[in-house]
């Protein structure tokens, strides 16, 4: 039997009896923290990021391990220093960073893509940009918090080794005039290896690839520059090593603080760039740091959007 | 032994899209220093020798190695994709043998190749200086695959790992600590180029036929522990 279908009464007259209930929703009108905020969290966020700070027990293992190794020597070399009574510390100030660049080349090549490739992989870049900041909000927390971070891991064996020296008695005045110098080279080498770095892992959303093209990029180019520059010596064109220096990093940061910061170059023959050539090597350093906010800039106007 | 299929899928993800070009880079740049230090100092043994040594052999050759070994299959364990691989009626010491073999050619092109072209351009094979590290880089492609291969199923940070070796055990510790030298996969292959420049100009620390049967002993010990691991193979979450 069938049921009998009820009329398809026109509703017009149901008009008063339509209504939206109110049932108490509410907006927001607490503070809001705006985009200056929102970079800072996404700064700290990063730096701690660097270290494996709020991330798992594994990821912690490698940027600490290399910062221990880094720490070491220095504490090793105050200990010598007191121990001996020397006058002076065995290893410069700006000299530290460029021995143990194969440390801050790991720590680099580890934790630039551990910062951009993953947001990059997972598609986590599109959920920043609907926050509040933009992308170069996004490009200069980044950049900061990395540089920061290899700050950090540059600055502190300088600082084992200044305690240490005050602690050992040395010339106070002296001391504290290599440690500013140590610091400024220090400052400017994390910036430049950050850009590098940033640059090379925005690229590539594979975290392994990532890590070895920074490590190629840093290595390979410092050994082509020092094997040429060795070259350059034997032949005795010792006009052509600083201009040669100009194409990797580590050496660029080299020359511009024997230039200007009262360091002895590793250069071969221990010749470094005159006052000249060293205003070129802070140029092309400072432009090399420009460049790299430049292309990351390019490479996150269009990414993820 | 030998899978094609999974051989084609390990080439294309290695060599695929723009790999390829960054990997080809390196050799391109190792043959531009060395035409510029053939115009720099002309046909030189001792600078040669440096060069090959210095930069082919010592910071290329791990660094592709380590490119392909892991490349080979961390990124398939990585993003979980190595499970379509592993369910299918494939042994997973094949899959690894397979990979092996295809690390091992990449590692030989982008490594061995630019090294003897390098090497003619530089002092055109005199006293077998080209010939030599040539034969280096081969030897040392396969143990480097190996190891970087085995790398990348045990650990997922495994291109750290394998640079940490590359760089600051065999460059650091081996410049340092002259024991360090005899486990070095650097130190084996030179021996082996000893043997075959004859000469003065390449030396290694290690006697040769402890070179041959380490660097044996670890590839084949690598290769199999690889797919003993690949058997027992858990996958995690990213981190």
């Amino acid at each position: 039997m069938a049921v009998e279908q009820p009329m398809r009464t026109p509703v017009t007259q149901s008009g008063d009896q339509t209504r939206i209930h109110n049932i108490g929703y509410r907006t927001y009108d607490g503070p809001r923290l705006g985009r200056s905020y929102a970079t800072r969290s996404l700064y700290s966020q990063s730096l701690r990021g660097a270290y494996g700070l709020g991330r798992s027990v594994k990821s912690k293992v490698l940027p600490m391990l290399l910062f221990v190794v880094m720490c070491v020597p220095a504490a090793i070399m105050v200990a010598v220093a007191v121990a001996t009574k020397a006058n002076d510390l065995p290893l410069d100030y700006t000299r530290y960073a460029i021995v143990m660049q194969a440390v801050i080349s790991l720590y680099i090549a580890s934790q630039a893509p551990q910062s951009v490739s993953r947001d990059l992989r997972f598609k986590t870049v599109p959920l920043y940009f609907s926050r509040p900041i933009e992308t170069a909000d996004y490009v200069r927390a980044k950049f900061a918090a990395l540089a920061s971070a290899l700050f950090i891991l540059t600055a502190a064996p300088l600082l084992v080794l200044y305690v240490g020296a005050l602690l050992a008695k040395l010339d106070f005045a002296d001391q504290t005039k290599g440690f500013a110098q140590g610091l400024v080279s220090v400052a400017l080498l994390s910036l430049l290896f950050a850009g590098i770095g940033l640059v090379i892992a925005s690229v590539t959303p594979r975290r392994g690839f990532g890590i070895a093209a920074v490590i190629a990029v840093l290595t390979i180019s410092y050994g082509a520059v020092s094997t040429l520059q060795a070259i350059a010596e034997v032949q005795n064109s010792s006009g052509a090593i600083a201009w040669i220096g100009l194409f990797s990093p580590v050496t660029l940061i080299d020359g511009v603080q024997s230039a200007f910061l009262g360091a002895t170059s590793a250069f071969p023959g221990g010749v470094g760039p005159t006052n000249g050539e060293g205003a070129v090597y802070v140029l092309v350093t400072l432009g090399l740091i420009a460049a790299g906010y430049g292309l990351l800039m390019r490479r996150y106007k269009k990414v993820g959007l | 032994m030998y899978d094609p299929t999974v051989a084609r899928l390990t080439y294309r993800a290695l060599l695929g899209r723009r790999r390829a070009l960054i990997l080809g880079a390196l050799p391109l740049l190792l043959i531009g220093i060395a035409v510029v230090v053939r115009g720099l100092a002309g046909a030189d043994d001792q600078t040669a020798s440096d060069l090959l040594g210095g930069l082919a052999l010592a910071t290329m050759v791990p660094i592709i190695g380590v490119i392909a070994g892991t490349g080979a299959i961390g990124p398939e364990i990585d993003d979980g994709s190595v499970v379509y691989l592993l369910s299918k009626p494939v042994k997973r010491p094949t899959i690894i043998f397979t990979k092996l073999i295809v690390a091992i050619a990449v590692t030989m092109v982008f490594s061995a190749l630019p090294t003897f072209v390098a090497g003619l351009i530089l002092n055109g094979n005199g006293q077998q200086i080209a010939v030599a590290y040539t034969v280096a880089a081969l030897v040392a492609s396969i143990a480097y695959a190996a190891i970087f291969l085995l790398l990348g199923t045990v650990s997922r940070h495994a291109v750290v790992f394998g640079l940490v070796y590359a760089l600051v055990w065999e460059a650091l510790f081996g410049s340092l600590v002259s024991g360090a030298r005899t486990l070095s996969v650097q130190q084996w292959a030179l021996a082996v180029a000893q043997k075959v420049a004859g000469g003065e100009m390449v030396r290694s620390d290690v006697a040769l036929p402890t070179a041959t049967v380490l660097l044996a002993v670890v590839t084949v010990l690598a290769t199999w522990y690889a797919g003993q691991k690949l058997r027992t193979l858990t996958l995690a979450g990213e981190e």
